[in-house]
């Protein structure tokens, strides 16, 4: 009668909690990237501490990396001094204290959420953490992964630990099957709106049901790394075919991995087992989606309208989108389409938006930029020649890191402007100063690209391959 | 910025009623790229309270606040969504806050503000309303108690146990964690 979670929980625990005390939860692999991890090495050193378990610990370099390649003076545009001294930083204290980092160069560097699984080292029953809080992404596989703050990022670097309160379960279940053209995106941000961006406070997901069921890998990845958006550290999919299919043979997959898919065959929530909140999705009912607010929360069905504003906030911000209530959702028209990120940055994700723009063009006012979430997926998709797609369709292809989702890198929107965004999150500035953002699937994006407003992504997606 | 022990603020509050208030917002991306924690006290807000152009908007009520005085954020439900930067309790503590009453505040936000002395306080929609209805209304922090006092109100709020002990005491919860080391060490061979 337990749920993955409960199993989860359990096989990482080294001390139950108490009443003054929190649990003491063991980390299987903790990803560190430039952003959040140099105060954290502070603390070790000015503590005289060691990183206690560099074996589990791995670095990248991700979000404040240039996507251009380097100059004629062979440099790499920074975006600031500053930003190139932070990967420094990252460097002296991998090099300090025996982390294996991914530097830029290496053919295995990303974004931090795709290399875990790239590398197989994010595995079913594990715990995972990082100083990002999309690190719910690696719970596709079974684990519980959830973001950490910095100081937190040093107790694990010092202790390979973390004082964690158990937290409670919801389960999200999706019944029946999705519509063609209806992706792992569209049913995360279906979930978010039902939720609300506080729903998930407090609880860790767990995604169930036939349409989860049928997606692959990345699409799992998707749909868990925006459990956050509504509130939630973690979400979980249990292990399955799909999920052995895809670790088997990856470097850091177990030895014996006939011995290790038998145990993790376990790890599924029993029939009967209990979740403290319950939500149900009919996924057949859901169409391509997009955002029109300001939070993630703020999405509807691309064929539908503007809502009313509850309040506010809310009014203020369908202001500062310039959208008005009542309008059509699609149609506002677009600057600028970006297309990658660790929601949207997978080898699967650019397939589906080369789909769209083959033999196609980007509308003659539209900047839009394919940035790979990784160097594997980079490799794979040139291998595919997808690359030459994008570029003939006008499409910027470049560097793999974390690029316009966050923004502080230099590759960002100018004020006013509209963004179609496969990334996470739609917050005012989040893509450059006054940037109005709208959160959309990868195919959605692509088709916006073409018309040059937000357009519903179906009509392209007859004929071409799935 | 060094972790704060917290016992009892009594203290004027600064309301922003505007909800989801998140952390892209508290401190924005672009200052990020620090490798300290110190010094983060004017990109707190800093989209809020500067112009595209770069000029300090003075009438805003973050930059007409004497922050000495209004040491108490209330803010619109569900505070400090978004992303796990620590920058954002670090940011708030350097602009000049101590404590963040709302109805509701982000699990990662609450942790980190925990681990750096910036009290997160949840109360009910009701005392919330009072609150927002009245800015600059003197307001005192009880963790000691556990209480929110202003006026005639007295309005319990829950602190996680550990968490509350350590900003009570000045005690840094990484040492605690360095004591079960040896648990650590077992519970590393059993699984092994």
């Amino acid at each position: 009668m337990r749920t993955l979670f409960d199993k989860v929980w359990a096989r990482n625990l080294v001390r139950a909690e108490a009443e003054d005390m929190p649990a003491i939860l063991h980390i299987g692999l903790h990803l560190v990237h430039e952003v959040t991890s140099p105060q954290a090495f502070s603390v070790l050193r000015e503590r005289g501490l060691n990183v206690r378990r560099p074996d589990l610990t791995l670095a990248t370099i991700d979000h404040s990396v240039p996507t251009l390649p380097a100059g004629p003076d062979g440099r790499l545009p920074y975006v600031t001094p500053q930003a190139e001294r932070q990967v420094e930083t990252l460097r002296a204290n991998c090099r300090e204290h025996g982390i294996e980092l991914l530097d830029l160069g290496d053919e295995r560097r990303g974004i931090v959420h795709l290399i875990g699984p790239e590398l197989g080292r994010t595995q079913p029953g594990m715990t995972v953490v990082c100083g990002d809080s999309h690190t719910s992404t690696h719970g596709a596989f079974g684990a519980l992964a959830f973001g950490i703050g910095t100081t937190e990022v040093g107790h694990v670097l010092a202790t390979q630990c973390l004082f964690q309160r158990r937290p409670k379960t919801m389960r999200v279940l999706f019944e029946g099957a999705l519509q063609p053209g209806v992706t792992a995106k569209d049913m995360a941000l279906a979930v978010i709106a039902k939720l609300g961006m506080e729903g998930g406070t407090g609880h860790v997901l767990e995604y169930q049901g036939e349409a989860v069921r049928g997606l692959s890998m990345e699409g799992r990845m998707t749909l868990c790394n925006l459990s956050i958006e509504a509130g939630a550290r973690a979400g979980m999919v249990a292990p399955d075919e799909t999920t052995f299919d895809y670790l088997r043979g990856r470097p850091g997959a177990p030895a014996d991995f006939e011995a290790a898919m038998a145990e993790w065959r376990a790890l599924r929530s029993d029939e009967d087992a209990a979740f403290d909140a319950e939500v149900v999705i009919d996924a057949a009912a859901i169409s391509p989606m997009v955002t029109f607010g300001v939070s993630p929360d703020e999405a509807a069905s691309i064929a539908g309208a503007v809502p009313e504003p509850a309040n506010d906030s809310q009014a203020a911000g369908l202001t500062y989108m310039g959208v008005r209530a009542g309008e059509p959702v699609a149609g506002l028209k677009v600057a600028r389409v970006f297309v990658g990120s660790c929601t949207n940055g997978r080898i699967e994700d650019l397939r589906a938006a080369a789909a769209v723009l083959r033999g196609r063009r980007v509308a003659e006012d539209v900047t839009a930029l394919v940035v790979p979430g990784s160097e594997a997926v980079k490799r794979q998709a040139e291998a595919e020649g997808l690359h030459e797609v994008f570029l003939a369709a006008g499409a910027q292809w470049r560097e793999p890191g974390c690029s316009m989702c966050i923004a502080m890198n230099g590759d960002k929107g100018a004020p006013g402007e509209v963004v179609v965004s496969t990334s996470n999150r739609n917050f005012r500035g989040r893509q450059g100063e006054g940037v109005r953002t709208v959160l959309a699937s990868p195919a959605t994006a692509a088709a916006s690209a073409v018309e040059g407003r937000i357009a519903d992504p179906r009509p392209y997606l007859k004929g071409a391959a799935a | 910025m060094s972790f704060q022990p917290f016992t009892a603020l009594t203290s004027k509050t600064l309301v922003l009623r505007e909800e989801n208030i998140d952390t892209d917002q508290i401190i924005p991306a672009r200052f990020l790229t620090t490798t300290d924690r110190e010094g983060l006290g004017d990109a707190a807000f800093h989209d809020w309270r500067y112009g595209p152009d770069g000029v300090l908007d003075e009438g805003h009520v973050l930059n007409r606040t004497d922050m000495a005085t209004h040491r108490v954020l209330v803010a619109g439900d569900n505070f400090g969504c978004g992303s796990s930067r620590e920058h954002a309790p670090w940011a708030l503590l350097a602009f000049g806050l101590r404590a963040v009453i709302s109805t509701s505040i982000a699990d990662i936000f609450r942790s980190n503000s925990l681990k750096n002395g910036l009290l997160p306080v949840v109360v009910d929609e009701e005392t919330h309303a009072l609150l927002l209805s009245e800015p600059g209304r003197e307001v005192t922090v009880d963790l000691e108690e556990n209480r929110l006092r202003f006026g005639n109100h007295a309005v319990p709020f829950e602190t996680e146990a550990f968490a509350r002990r350590c900003l009570l005491d000045g005690k840094d919860p990484l040492g605690v964690l360095l004591d079960a080391l040896p648990e650590i060490e077992d519970f590393e061979e059993r699984a092994a």
